[in-house]
């Protein structure tokens, strides 16, 4: 009988496809966000709100958007001009490392400055699952529950950033913002909250100008370093 | 359910590991399993059972180790359990909390012939 000690991460080989997925993006000066939701948050929309004003602020972006199947999301984003890859993950209910770096080239291709992944709906599985982003940002909208950041803690745990949205819904629903917000910090309390509307378009441009002032560091950084 | 990938890459070690050692026979399997993970142990047992089932693997025994969420506070440095993921230190209030256990996700050893 051996007893051998292995003593490795299960998610390694995920996490070292990450690794070069990062390192790459950061030469490059594209900064990558994961954006994370239960089905039906509003993550699409979101991005076609911010389409105009990420594209003003920051001349490129580009999207990945991760779906079970069909590409409804992706024709939704492409109408604004926004360059958009689909990648259908079949019966597989997050997005890996290894699905963006077969993106990559094509990311790369795009010269862009911010690059938006829109993973899979669903608040549990991309948790465990790092793509190579520099920042993780969790999509809460009103029509779900505010006490969400206590029952999903490793997502909120891992995002750098909360989006609030359908705000505009808030006073026909028992959703408390406040409450909301005080869960997500107790879970973490760096995090950074938005609150949002997709239909009255409050709050996006402030969640803009923090994406797009994240990717021009970044992109500062870059040039500084070639 | 990501459980079945979590299982799949489990295994992808493993055999690797027991080719490298050249054994046959898988007889136990230990991971851990951090409180902050999104992993749910019995369904990793599941997924875990049913990939190795009328396989070479057939009859392993999964062996898992339910870690804590555990931390230590930056500013008075008392170590602490965390309390429904609540990241504040029970001593101070303070706010910056170091992780110590609780994020593992891996596989610690194997017992084959």
């Amino acid at each position: 009988m051996h007893d051998i000690l292995i003593e490795k991460k299960i998610l390694a080989e995920n996490g070292a496809i990450a690794g070069a997925n990062r390192r790459a993006f950061i030469e490059r000066g594209v900064y990558v966000i994961n954006m994370v939701s239960s089905p039906g948050a509003g993550k699409t929309s979101l991005i076609e709100q911010m389409a105009p004003l990420l594209l003003e602020a920051l001349d490129a972006f580009a999207v990945v958007v991760g779906d079970l199947e069909g590409d409804l999301d992706a024709v939704r984003i492409a109408g604004h001009g926004v360059p958009v890859k689909q990648i259908t993950t079949g019966r597989a209910c997050h997005l890996d490392a290894h699905d963006i770096a077969h993106a990559l080239q094509w990311a790369l291709d795009q010269n862009t400055r911010l690059l938006i992944i829109e993973n899979v709906g669903n608040m549990v599985c991309p948790a465990e699952y790092d793509l190579g982003e520099d920042m993780m940002v969790t999509v809460l909208s009103v029509a779900e529950g505010d006490d969400k950041p206590l029952k999903y803690p490793a997502i909120f745990n891992t995002s750098g950033a909360l989006v609030i949205n359908k705000i505009d819904l808030a006073p026909y629903t028992d959703f408390d913002i406040g409450r909301a917000r005080r869960n997500a910090l107790a879970i973490n309390p760096v995090l950074q909250i938005f609150e949002t509307s997709c239909r009255t378009g409050e709050g996006i441009k402030e969640f803009c100008a923090f994406l797009a002032a994240k990717a021009l560091a970044l992109r500062r950084e870059a040039d500084t370093n070639r | 359910m990501h459980e079945m990938g979590i299982a799949s890459s489990l295994l992808k070690i493993i055999k690797r590991e027991m080719k490298r050692s050249k054994l046959k026979k898988l007889k136990k399997v230990r991971v851990k399993i951090g409180e902050l993970t999104a992993v749910e142990p019995e369904a990793l047992r599941f997924c875990f059972e049913t990939s190795i089932m009328d396989t070479d693997l057939d009859g392993a025994i999964l062996e898992i180790e339910d870690v804590p969420l555990t931390g230590e506070c930056v500013d008075c440095g008392t170590k602490f359990r965390f309390q429904h993921f609540v990241s504040l230190c029970p001593a101070c209030g303070g706010k910056k909390i170091e992780k110590l256990t609780g994020t593992e996700l891996d596989l610690v050893s194997i017992e084959a012939v």
